[in-house]
């Protein structure tokens, strides 16, 4: 067991007692949370910051709204209902068609109206809400991914998640979606975690729950060495975050559209740490370098710079001048 | 992050705590193990006598507190007789008086007293001139004689009268002890001897009179003891044993030559004293012992609250300990439950079913209440008349399952009663969630990991040890409180992580 600890430690592994005591309740204060929990204001403020972002459909606050749902919903053949403070990604539902009156969700499955609308309804109650306060529904454009991850994901988005610390991009994982998580891009919904290598933006091996494995269990194609494009666009949109939120320690999940681009989908202020296994890489090493460096890091660009030029895979240790 | 802060708090918070804990566990001798007891004795001295139609006076010398002894009650029962009590030579001393009296008449003394220190109680010895008793003739030639054989062989009063005592207890070998000693060479003798030649020597000392506190003894002989005054200090002296140390069951009662009881116009006097032990819960008489040493420290703590709200004490006080628990169990080892402190309110609730049938019933209704809550899945429901539905179907299942288990004559099936049903239901609601959004072998994993955390917070709350512990020394709760804030910036590795991580660690 203390071997295991202290091998753990020597690949600075973040565990989530020292992720919350050092990282998320020092770097990020309290009040700053409402701005990344309620999703309509991370979108707005990512609007108002010039970031693209999925567009919004519609916002159900009030349960008597929710038979204004079919209207709202009518002129979109696909979208996505969420909570706007959900978390873990529970509650979000991906419709991607129709069938007759039905809905069709990611996973194949059909949804009737009535279903959706109990599903708003749960929403905004709070039932997916953090601390189960009452919720709104946010409806918005689905994203059509990137055909780059088309071989390798079943069905859902596949979205890529970037921690950002102090505004330095330290790790960088694709979420795939797979059967088991019914389309959805979160990893303890079944999604696959796929390392992304920063210097590269290459991908690497991926992580299933919390083993590694080299192929997509649905599609059984290889997941590693996939580029993503537009990575260091990428890698500024999320360094950018850093000034967004002010939040210094966050999860960036942005999704690749074959029309518009990257879009901000969320940020995350407690991200979770599966990434570590995903990179096979632990956080510590290079979170440490960004706490020795980040005050010559003045813009986006520097710092960006600085995570291309220490963070590529292999650097297990990244060798950050002292 | 300043983790000095953290430090000196944490050591703060344990510094005081051990500083009362240590206090009352050796100078007010609480006791650190339950159900241990401590003794205190109930004296009764009984007067009978025989009145003729006059005024009678009765005396009687009665206990004090001393540092050894504490007297926690007396009474007087005396019928028609006026009452007034005295300092007499550092005893005390009551009487009884009445201006007319006949026929058989009884006066009783009660006293309970406590055992609050084992030492003799400290005396000082004012420095008061002695005087000789004066010899005569032979006595003269013979004390003389004695007086300077001892001084021969001691060094210091100490030695002086230990040896005196010593040639007293064998008056055969010395024919001036035998001179002095008399015919009738019994310990008051032997004291009376001693203090006499000790005063011709020019030490003074004196005679006590007191009890021996035994378990039960009726018709009890007070017992005298040899008292000189050593550096300010009197220093008890057993004359017949002749060594300079006294047992700790002494009860000290009164000082001088006089009897116990004296009477004044009145006839056959019978004096009857009897001994009692009581026994009591170390804990009540440490309490005492704290009320009687440092008062405001017992009329604050715990043990000054009546009875039934000392009980409910008990059981909160142990939360603490649970929530602790829960802390070590989820930051430590990383084990994932239904609500943060669900499993301290499920074990608070074992306490009455026991540990196997809380696990069972809290399974079935969980269990049952699953089913229920799937059904209305169906309906959909709102949240909230979804959750009083819930809630009102725990009610039920509790009342259903009494019922049942009573008529099987399982008893402990009544017990579910005493489940948190506001509790239950939330675990019902987070579970099929859980159940829902990730599968049913995370909602099993988290119910069985909430289950074991009750469990283990259980067992750990019923330990007897720490029950007593928490309640007797609440201010233990500040080291818990301690070690919980420096939990709160424990950052390394949870024992879960290292099976998560377990890929990270190969290579």
């Amino acid at each position: 067991m203390f071997d295991r600890i202290r091998k753990l430690r020597e690949a600075g592994v973040l565990g989530i007692n020292r992720r919350n005591a050092d990282y998320t309740l020092v770097y990020n204060p309290r009040r700053l949370y409402p701005l990344v929990d309620d999703k309509l204001q991370t979108k707005r403020l990512a609007l108002e910051a010039g970031m693209a972002v999925p567009e919004l459909y519609g916002v159900i606050s009030h349960e008597y709204e929710i038979k204004r749902l079919p209207e709202m919903l009518a002129p979109h053949a696909s979208f996505v209902v969420k909570p706007a403070h959900g978390s873990g990604g529970n509650g979000i539902v991906v419709i991607t068609g129709r069938m007759r009156k039905m809905y069709r969700k990611a996973g194949g499955l059909l949804l009737s109206p009535d279903e959706l609308a109990y599903h708003v309804s749960n929403t905004l109650s709070g039932l997916y809400s953090l601390g189960g306060y009452p919720d709104q529904a946010i409806i918005e454009y689905r994203v059509q991914f990137d055909p780059v991850f088309e071989a390798i994901s079943y069905q859902g988005v596949p979205d890529i998640r970037i921690i950002v610390f102090l505004g330095v991009p330290v790790l960088a994982m694709v979420r795939l979606p797979t059967r088991a998580s019914e389309g959805k891009a979160n990893l303890h919904q079944g999604a696959l975690g796929v390392g992304v290598d920063i210097a590269t933006g290459r991908t690497l091996t991926a992580v299933w729950g919390n083993d590694t494995i080299d192929e997509h269990p649905d599609t059984g194609n290889p997941v590693n060495d996939v580029a993503v494009p537009g990575w260091d666009d990428l890698l500024r949109l999320a360094s950018r975050c850093c000034e967004l939120t002010a939040l210094g320690y966050q999860g960036v999940d942005i999704v690749l559209d074959r029309e518009r681009g990257p879009l901000i989908l969320e940020i995350n202020a407690r991200p979770g740490l599966n990434i570590q296994i995903a990179n096979r890489t632990g956080l510590l090493h290079r979170l440490h370098a960004v706490e020795r460096h980040h005050r010559e890091l003045r813009d986006v660009e520097a710092r960006v710079a600085f995570a291309k030029a220490h963070f590529s895979h292999g650097d297990r240790l990244p060798a950050a001048p002292a | 992050m300043n983790k000095r802060h953290l430090y000196v708090l944490s050591a703060a918070l344990t510094l005081i705590a051990l500083m009362v804990f240590f206090f009352k566990v050796f100078v007010l001798h609480f006791p650190l193990l339950p159900d241990t007891t401590s003794d205190s004795w109930e004296i009764e001295v009984r007067a009978a006598f025989r009145a003729y139609n006059a005024p009678v006076k009765l005396s009687m010398y009665v206990p004090r507190s001393t540092s050894q002894y504490a007297l926690i009650d007396e009474n007087f029962i005396s019928k028609g007789y006026g009452f007034s009590a005295k300092n007499v030579n550092g005893s005390r001393k009551v009487i009884w008086s009445t201006r007319r009296a006949s026929g058989n008449q009884v006066l009783y003394y009660r006293a309970i007293v406590r055992r609050v220190a084992d030492a003799y109680p400290v005396v000082k010895a004012e420095a008061e001139p002695v005087t000789p008793v004066g010899y005569e003739g032979a006595h003269r030639a013979a004390a003389d004689t004695l007086i300077a054989d001892i001084r021969a062989h001691s060094a210091d009063i100490d030695s002086f009268v230990t040896e005196l005592l010593k040639r007293l207890n064998s008056p055969e070998k010395d024919e001036n002890v035998s001179l002095l000693l008399g015919r009738k060479p019994d310990n008051e003798r032997r004291i009376a001897v001693a203090i006499d030649v000790l005063a011709e020597a020019g030490i003074p000392a004196r005679v006590v009179h007191g009890v021996r506190l035994q378990e039960l003894q009726r018709d009890v002989v007070p017992v005298a003891w040899l008292e000189v005054a050593e550096k300010g200090v009197w220093r008890p002296y057993d004359a017949a044993k002749g060594t300079g140390k006294l047992p700790d069951d002494y009860l000290t009662w009164w000082r001088g030559s006089e009897p116990l009881v004296t009477l004044k116009g009145a006839r056959d006097l019978k004096t009857r004293l009897a001994i009692r032990l009581i026994k009591e819960s170390a804990l009540s008489g440490a309490a005492m012992r704290g009320r009687f040493m440092t008062p405001g420290l017992i009329d604050f703590s715990l043990l000054s609250l009546p009875i039934e709200t000392q009980a409910v004490y008990q059981v909160l006080l142990l939360v603490p300990l649970g929530a602790f628990l829960l802390v070590v169990l989820r930051n430590i080892v990383g084990v994932k439950t239904f609500g943060t402190f669900m499993p301290v309110l499920i074990a608070l609730s074992f306490r009455e079913t026991q540990l196997l049938w809380g696990i069972i019933l809290f399974a079935l209704v969980v269990g049952l209440g699953l089913t229920v809550r799937f059904y209305l899945d169906q309906l959909k429901l709102l949240l909230v008349p979804r959750l009083a539905s819930v809630l009102i179907v725990v009610v039920l299942l509790m009342a259903v399952i009494s019922v049942f288990s009573f008529k099987l004559g399982i008893e402990r099936g009544l017990s579910v009663a005493l489940f948190p049903m506001i509790i239950m239901t939330m675990t019902i609601e987070r579970m099929s969630i859980v159940w829902e959004e990730r599968g049913a072998a995370e909602a099993i994993e988290q119910g069985i990991g909430s289950l074991a955390v009750a469990a283990a917070a259980y067992l750990v709350m019923s330990i007897d040890f720490l029950r007593h512990l928490v309640f007797v020394f609440p201010e233990l709760l500040l080291i818990l409180l301690a070690s919980t804030l420096l939990l709160g910036r424990y950052s390394g590795y949870r024992l879960t992580e290292l099976v998560r991580f377990r890929a990270m660690t190969r290579e």
